[in-house]
């Protein structure tokens, strides 16, 4: 694999060359604010009239709105105004972040905030592109997060976090079915095999790389494998081939049993759900345990779905938001993902009228009031109370996921 | 100052492309300074050439782009040859013209929305005619040969061929061409295509050759009704540029080299096919045949535009009507109920947005038809007919494909200091709209009879007045069509948009393909409406206002 850090370097020599080449001055930006979180008065009195940018994944009408309502919160109460810039790939944000690096362009960027996670997340701090040092540790409302019982907020993919992303949601694989079709879903792996041998056409997943089709491809990866303890590690070029066989084993058998003979896939999670709303599939899946019931709020899904998850655990992770080296508005940004880590805030969030997306605060440690919010919170018809969402299995190492999409695609993509 | 126009025109026009490809030319060739000076390296060619399956991503953008250019072409110039001149021929100019402005998104949304497993068409024969309670499992969409693909190209082509020809083809006198081969015994199709066709071609050879360039690298048709195992070669690249994997860079710019070379192979291939057609066509006619098939091309060319006509139509209706849907499962022909939900939620939203697209997109038009036609005059005044040498030029911003040289362009306006505004984003839409409007404007224009000019000199008329007075009220009907064209392209731009804009710059499209990943259909729907609504008005007014302006100064000579 070529050195990642080798682009910044040869974009600056690029730049370098056009700058000979074009009459142009690069644009100086002003001299980067210094913000340190620790001195929240000031992290406050530096936000009031800041605009932040915040970069998130804008495919869901019901996350926008929600980020809407978080705006107008912070503007009310500190002057803050939030745009939100819909992405529809979180890469698309590192290439900008990268390509602003390249320029030179070292403060005035373009992201104040982004909702991140997984590899595009290691990739910005192996890049050294976020604002550092880390500084989700010393907002004053990290002492709510639920670090022990969910030791995925500081661990993203086994990449320690060191504060340099703050933790907003909680993800768990589940599984929905359609009971009006499918009353009894098959619970464990080998079961939906089985299922799909005598229903053909009725399962699919999002095509890898995108990231729920991945998800389920670690979700196979980590029930198959010899040896679970290598995920944890980076992959190991040698053993890979071996490691990933019983994986492919029991995709080969899948595929031709699958949705349009796994020639061809959803190519993301909402086209996943919908592909269960016109009954041409019976069993789906969603990262977000209350995402069945939001949809089904929202008319999306039939009200006969329900959710499931399989025998020994599925994949669960956290979800984040970081702040890029060159932000303009590192303050505003600061005080936006302290208000989104505020029980109020995740209380509302976890809301599935709202979004239903699982709050990363230790709920028990709560004052009574704030407790409250979250007690009152009616889950939904298709949401599985936290005991019945069984064992988390972790995220494997990042580079697992990147050498997986590789070996699908080639295998099955590209014939 | 009239002098100036050509240069300042391609300045803007070319001078981005050049940094942008020069800037995508580097990581292509693997030069990395940090490793003493100019080490040039192949490794991002190996690298590409080693990804699985990059040989058929490849063939399928080939195959795809050249078979949607092949078949809009043939059915377009067939279609014209069978009943220029009939009522059938005047319904469908009316019903296909406005379609040309509809993005490509929204068409190829459309199109899905009516021919997918639970799409209409399936829905109106279930379950009484299928039996199906559940979609079938066909695979209609992104079958791996693209045939679905071609199809959606085709359809949104074969609008805009169908009215670069109909702008260029009063310069060559149909009708009475017609009357004379008539009245020498051939028969109608023979007659056009032996002495309308040699004519009209060289007009729409540019808008072909744009169409080849743009379908053999087309990414947002591909996104929605391409095969993905493996998608097309424009496709695989824009994931790599994208991707968080930084090293991809490389290789991605390598293959955005590929695709250049592909895209041009592609107008290598037309262009032998042009030979060829050629010397079969002057066989023919040497031969002295009086007839082509003159049952079978008016059936199938007229049946094909038929049904492509109500194809597009009805996933355009099936896009208003998602917009409006409560509940709608398969296999319900009609939603359960109407609602103005999705309007209403979103309605404040589509509001700025549509705000924005106008802003970038008036001020980009109004400089292109001011430079264009400034150019196409000062080569008027200057007697030169065509200049030869700034043609290829002209070609540059529509064959080379918009990943290869975005990334570049995106870092000049960073250095520029002109990143994230709406300067920015409309000077990168002008790299796309100049090409467009001077090709709608250069040919019709080219072809207006320069007697008609030499006739006001001689009548004492200054080279501005008969400018005003007699070229361009001549031109009009091009000029507005030229406006209209370079208003939907800049409307339908997605990738330079989202680039330069970083993702600050929110027009109906940049919203409509994010909110696209979400697959919700509804807002699908209302944004694929209003991608094709705007862009619909602007032709509306085209086809208006020649007419009124037309009348008004009729009516002005009368009252003189």
């Amino acid at each position: 694999m070529t050195d990642t850090r080798l682009l910044p370097r040869l974009m600056r020599g690029a730049l370098l060359a056009a700058t000979l080449a074009l009459p142009l001055t690069v644009a100086t930006g002003r001299a980067a604010e210094a913000v340190d979180p620790a001195a929240w008065n000031e992290v406050l009195a530096q936000a009031k009239g800041q605009t932040v940018y915040f970069h998130a994944w804008g495919g869901e009408p019901r996350i926008n709105a929600y980020i809407a309502w978080a705006g107008e919160q912070v503007k009310q109460r500190h002057g803050i105004t939030v745009e939100q810039v819909k992405v529809d790939d979180t890469a698309n944000v590192v290439a900008r972040i990268v390509a602003e690096k390249a320029a030179g362009k070292d403060s005035g960027g373009a992201v104040d905030l982004v909702w991140i996670n997984g590899e595009n997340f290691v990739s910005l701090k192996q890049s050294g592109l976020l604002m550092t040092p880390g500084w989700a540790t010393k907002l004053p409302n990290w002492p709510l997060v639920d670090v022990e019982n969910k030791p995925a907020v500081v661990t993203d993919f086994t990449e320690p976090t060191d504060g340099l992303e703050s933790p907003w949601g909680m993800a768990k694989l589940v599984f929905m079915h359609d009971t009006a079709t499918l009353p009894e879903p098959p619970k464990t792996l080998a079961a939906f095999a089985e299922y799909a041998k005598a229903n053909p056409g009725r399962f699919t997943y999002p095509q890898p790389p995108n990231f729920h089709g991945s998800t389920f491809l670690k979700q196979v990866l980590a029930t198959t494998i010899a040896d679970p303890d290598k995920l944890s590690r980076p992959v190991d070029p040698a053993t890979f081939e071996a490691d990933v066989a019983p994986l492919f084993a029991y995709l080969d058998d899948l595929h031709p049993n699958m949705w349009r003979q796994g020639r061809s896939f959803p190519q993301n999670q909402p086209a996943l759900r919908q592909l269960l709303a016109d009954s041409e599939i019976d069993i789906a899946f969603t990262f977000n345990p209350a995402g069945a019931s939001a949809a089904i709020a929202a008319g999306e899904l039939p009200d006969t779905v329900r959710t499931f998850v399989l025998d020994g655990g599925t994949i669960g992770n956290a979800h984040f938001v970081a702040i890029p080296f060159n932000a303009s508005a590192k303050a505003g940004a600061l005080v936006l993902a302290n208000f989104l880590l505020s029980p109020e805030a995740q209380a509302r969030k976890q809301d599935p009228a709202i979004w239903g997306d699982p709050t990363v605060l230790a709920v028990e440690r709560l004052e009574t009031a704030e407790r409250e919010r979250f007690n009152a919170l009616d889950l939904g018809i298709a949401t599985l109370s936290p005991e019945e969402l069984g064992p988390v299995i972790d995220e494997p190492h990042a580079s697992w996921m990147v050498e997986l999409e590789r070996a699908w695609t080639a295998r099955y993509a590209s014939q | 100052m009239l002098k100036l126009a050509p240069a300042l025109t391609l300045t803007l026009m070319l001078g981005p492309v050049a940094a942008g490809l020069f800037g995508t030319l580097l990581p292509a060739a693997g030069y990395v300074p940090a490793l003493g000076g100019t080490a040039m390296s192949r490794e991002p060619l190996r690298l590409l050439l080693g990804q699985p399956g990059i040989g058929q991503s490849a063939l399928l953008s080939l195959g795809t782009g050249l078979a949607a250019t092949l078949g809009a072409f043939t059915v377009v110039v067939l279609f014209t040859a069978a009943f220029e001149g009939s009522r059938f021929f005047r319904l469908l100019r009316r019903l296909l013209s406005p379609l040309m402005a509809v993005p490509h998104a929204a068409a190829a949304f459309g199109l899905a929305f009516l021919i997918a497993p639970s799409g209409f068409v399936m829905r109106l024969l279930s379950p009484w005619a299928t039996g199906l309670q559940r979609p079938p499992d066909l695979l209609i969409v992104g079958d791996p040969l693209g045939l679905t693909m071609t199809l959606g190209l085709m359809a949104k082509e074969i609008p805009f061929l169908f009215l670069m020809l109909l702008a260029a083809l009063p310069q060559a006198d149909p009708l009475r061409s017609q009357r004379v081969a008539a009245s020498l015994g051939y028969a109608p199709v023979a007659g056009w295509l032996t002495t309308v066709l040699p004519r009209v071609y060289p007009q729409i050879r540019l808008p072909v050759f744009a169409v080849l360039a743009y379908a053999t690298s087309v990414v947002d048709v591909a996104l929605i009704l391409g095969p993905t195992t493996p998608p097309p070669l424009a496709v695989r690249l824009t994931g790599w540029m994208n991707d968080p994997d930084l090293s991809l860079r490389f290789m991605a710019s390598a293959g955005a080299l590929a695709q250049l070379g592909l895209s041009l192979f592609a107008i290598l291939l037309w262009i032998c096919g042009e030979r060829l057609a050629a010397m079969l066509g002057r066989r023919w006619i040497e031969g002295g045949r009086r007839s082509a098939a003159e049952r079978l091309i008016p059936a199938l060319s007229g049946s094909a535009m038929a049904l492509l006509a109500t194809a597009m139509l009805a996933g355009l209706a099936l896009l208003a009507l998602w917009s409006l849907a409560g509940p709608w499962r398969f296999p319900d022909t009609l939603p359960h109920h109407l609602t103005l939900r999705a309007w209403m939620v979103h309605g404040p939203a589509a509001g700025d947005a549509i705000a924005t697209t106008l802003a970038i997109a008036l001020p980009v038009i109004a400089v292109a038809i001011a430079l264009a036609l400034a150019c196409l005059e000062n080569e008027t005044r200057d007697g030169r007919p065509v200049q030869h040498r700034s043609l290829p030029l002209l070609y540059l911003p529509l064959i080379v494909p918009q990943i290869a040289f975005l990334f570049g362009l995106q870092i000049l306006f960073l250095m520029a200091g002109l990143h994230d505004t709406l300067l920015a984003v409309a000077l990168g839409h002008m790299v796309f709209v100049l090409p467009y409007v001077f090709l709608a404007l250069s040919d019709p224009w080219r072809a207006v009879d320069p007697r008609y000019g030499h006739m006001a000199s001689a009548l004492g008329a200054s080279p501005a007045r008969s400018f005003w007075r007699v070229r361009l009220p001549l031109a009009r009907k091009a000029v507005a069509t030229a406006a209209a064209l370079g208003f939907a392209v800049s409307v339908a731009q997605y990738l330079p948009t989202l680039l330069i804009g970083g993702g600050r710059v929110s027009t109906v499209t940049t919203e409509a393909v994010a909110l696209a990943a979400g697959g919700n259909r509804q807002l699908i729907g209302l944004y694929g409406l209003l991608q094709m609504l705007l862009p619909f008005a602007a032709f509306l007014l085209a086809a208006a206002i020649p007419g009124v302006a037309h009348r008004r100064r009729a009516d002005g000579e009368a009252a003189a």
